[in-house]
């Protein structure tokens, strides 16, 4: 019973971060209805710029997370003028190719300077202990994080004037026009947001765990999941479905091999489009 | 002046398969395919080729669901490996004869397409293209815990299966001629589908999903069967590919890369064109030759690629067949 609880709270800690990650998804999908799929990319190269910002400067790596929130946002601006922008208002299959290929080009530079081995952060965070189960301190600390940013978010979107704009613009693009937003500049705003939020999760993740090159793929996946769960273009529901993966994950562990946890994934992910097609896709539309 | 050029089209669409230039034209690429290495036995150009076939293969039935649907399938490959798997088991493991066994493979693959896509295929658009990825996911998955096919290690043949095409160097120009064979076909079914009410049809759903519907096009089963189709000569491209290697495993057959270079030879050639796929697929073909033999850009092939399918969605959408078109507006009624 007590192991139970235990992977339940590791699941949590776990899933919020995926949740994270899947808010920039949703913030990008919500505001221009666009499939991002550098998702995965940007989540890898929050791991990355930890990884070489730690080994380059040495302090504790939390320091780095202003760091790589600027740079991811910055990065994020440029992509959007570099590859979304002219998309806008085509069909999917144009935007999805273009976000695609700019994927293939950051994995196949970052496979051709790194490889495809496995990488980690050394963090060191003391754990916290209860009865016989010891629930790891960077599991804590990325959880708390991911809370005061998921925090900070929402106070952007619903206390701020320019938070109040990214809402209009994801209600009514041609009606937020009218009313005199810029919402060329709101639309690269909330593109820029959104890799910088996937690129402080990956920041996250590999504080918890080893990474790879490869490893935006499998997380990218998890965060269409969560957003599948949650609700597309919600950002508070991706967090609760952050939390609903983390603890499927933990009990799918229990049942079986880890290599089969991605087909359980996608299985998932491709049920709960088709059971709730309607509940998914109107939450933008009404 | 628009609608006359229409008209020419429907014409020559209406006339029969014998009459139309294209059909000789996709025939005329099929006998260059098979003289070609004939010409003094040129080993090497075969088997230059021989990768050109099944690239064109892969990518003509890809072009069935991005180029006339409009789906993207990323996971396109799961048809190629897992037709090589089921070959190369049924006739290493059962000892069933090549072409019986090739058979079975498109069969199979083309029914669990079919079953799959009718699920699947529920999703619109993105969320499609989405689910792709993990149909290929979940099969390499299910391949690498599978034990009778050696799980993640892969499977060998013996190379005494051979002996029954008459020894490996007489083994290697049969298949090859059986790969220029699946390519052919390929053509000549897309082009058979571009020009039918089917392809009408998918056309419609690739331009607008809803009006199709409200206009009697049934998307669904339009969609599935389109899926299913465009499994079938890859599967059994597949199984003739893995079967001339003698050996399969999970790593090779499910390579998403293998997908992607496929949508990006569609996407150079012209998206729905089939001379685009086969243009496209030679193309790059010779591109990726002369990239992986260059030691600046062997390790760069995967950035190669996305470069160049940006620099085609963002500049050029249309491929090369959409410039051809634009440039000489005439081609349009005899190219296809």
């Amino acid at each position: 019973m007590l192991g139970i609880i235990a992977s339940v709270i590791d699941g949590v800690l776990i899933g919020s971060v995926y949740g994270l990650a899947a808010m920039g998804l949703t913030l990008i999908w919500g505001v221009m209805n666009v499939v991002n799929l550098t998702h995965g990319a940007a989540i890898v190269g929050g791991m990355f710029a930890l990884y070489l910002l730690t080994s380059a400067i040495g302090i504790s790596p939390y320091a780095m997370l202003p760091i790589i929130l600027i740079g991811g946002f910055i990065i994020g601006v440029g992509l959007y003028w570099i590859a979304v922008h002219r998309m806008i208002g085509q069909p999917h299959l144009m935007i999805l190719l273009s976000t695609f290929s700019v994927n293939l080009v950051v994995i196949g530079l970052g496979t051709a300077v790194w490889g495809t081995g496995l990488f980690n952060v050394q963090v060191s965070v003391p754990g916290v202990t209860w009865h016989r189960y010891t629930f790891s301190g960077t599991h804590i600390v990325a959880a708390i994080l991911t809370a005061v940013i998921a925090g900070a978010l929402y106070l952007f979107l619903y206390h701020t004037r320019l938070g109040k704009a990214v809402r209009a613009v994801a209600n009514n693009r041609e009606a937020a026009e009218l009313a005199g937003i810029p919402t060329t500049r709101i639309l690269s705003l909330s593109f820029g947001l959104g890799v910088a939020l996937a690129g402080v999760a990956g920041m996250l993740i590999a504080t918890m765990f080893p990474f790879t090159v490869l490893s935006g793929d499998a997380y990218q996946l998890k965060s269409f999941v969560v957003t599948a769960l949650g609700g597309l273009g919600n950002p508070a529901g991706a967090l609760l479905g952050g939390v609903a993966l983390g603890l499927i994950e933990g009990f799918a562990a229990q049942l079986m091999p880890v290599s089969w946890t991605l087909v359980i994934e996608f299985m998932l992910f491709v049920l709960v489009l088709i059971i709730f097609p309607r509940g998914v896709f109107s939450f933008k539309r009404t | 002046m628009k609608s006359g050029k229409t008209v020419s089209i429907a014409e020559i669409a209406r006339a029969p398969m014998l009459r139309r230039p294209f059909f000789w034209i996709i025939t005329l690429v099929i006998v260059a395919f098979v003289v070609a290495p004939l010409i003094g036995n040129n080993v090497e150009l075969r088997e230059s080729l021989l990768l050109a076939a099944v690239y064109i293969t892969l990518a003509a039935n890809l072009n069935i669901m991005l180029g006339f649907a409009g789906y993207i399938n990323f996971g396109s490959i799961v048809f190629f490996g897992l037709g090589g798997y089921i070959c190369v088991y049924l006739i290493a493991s059962l000892g069933w004869p090549l072409p019986a066994a090739e058979l079975a493979a498109g069969a199979l693959v083309s029914a669990l397409a079919l079953f799959f896509g009718l699920g699947i295929l529920r999703l619109r658009g993105a969320f499609f293209a989405l689910a792709t990825i993990g149909i290929n996911e979940g099969v390499a998955a299910f391949v690498s815990n599978f034990q009778p096919w050696g799980g993640s290690a892969g499977f060998y043949m013996p190379t005494t299966v051979f002996a029954s095409l008459g020894g490996p160097m007489r083994a290697l120009w049969i298949i090859y001629f059986l790969l220029v064979a699946v390519m052919g076909l390929s053509l000549y079914l897309t082009y058979a589908i571009k020009t039918s009410k089917f392809g009408l049809g998918l056309m419609a759903i690739g331009q607008n999903e809803d009006a199709a519907v409200v206009l009697g096009v049934p998307a669904p089963l339009y969609k599935a069967l389109a899926y299913s189709l465009s499994a079938f000569l890859p599967a059994i491209a597949g199984g003739l590919y893995f079967f001339k290697g003698a050996f399969i495993q999970p790593a090779d057959a499910f390579d998403l890369g293998l997908s992607t270079e496929a949508m990006v030879i569609v996407m150079l050639g012209g998206r729905g064109t089939i001379t685009g796929a086969a243009i496209g697929a030679y193309l790059y073909e010779e591109l990726r030759g002369s990239l992986l033999t260059s030691q600046t850009f062997s390790n760069f092939q995967l950035v190669v690629s996305g470069v160049l399918l940006l620099i085609i969605v963002l500049f050029v959408p249309g491929g090369l067949m959409g410039w051809i078109y634009r440039r000489w507006p005439r081609t349009k009624a005899v190219l296809e």
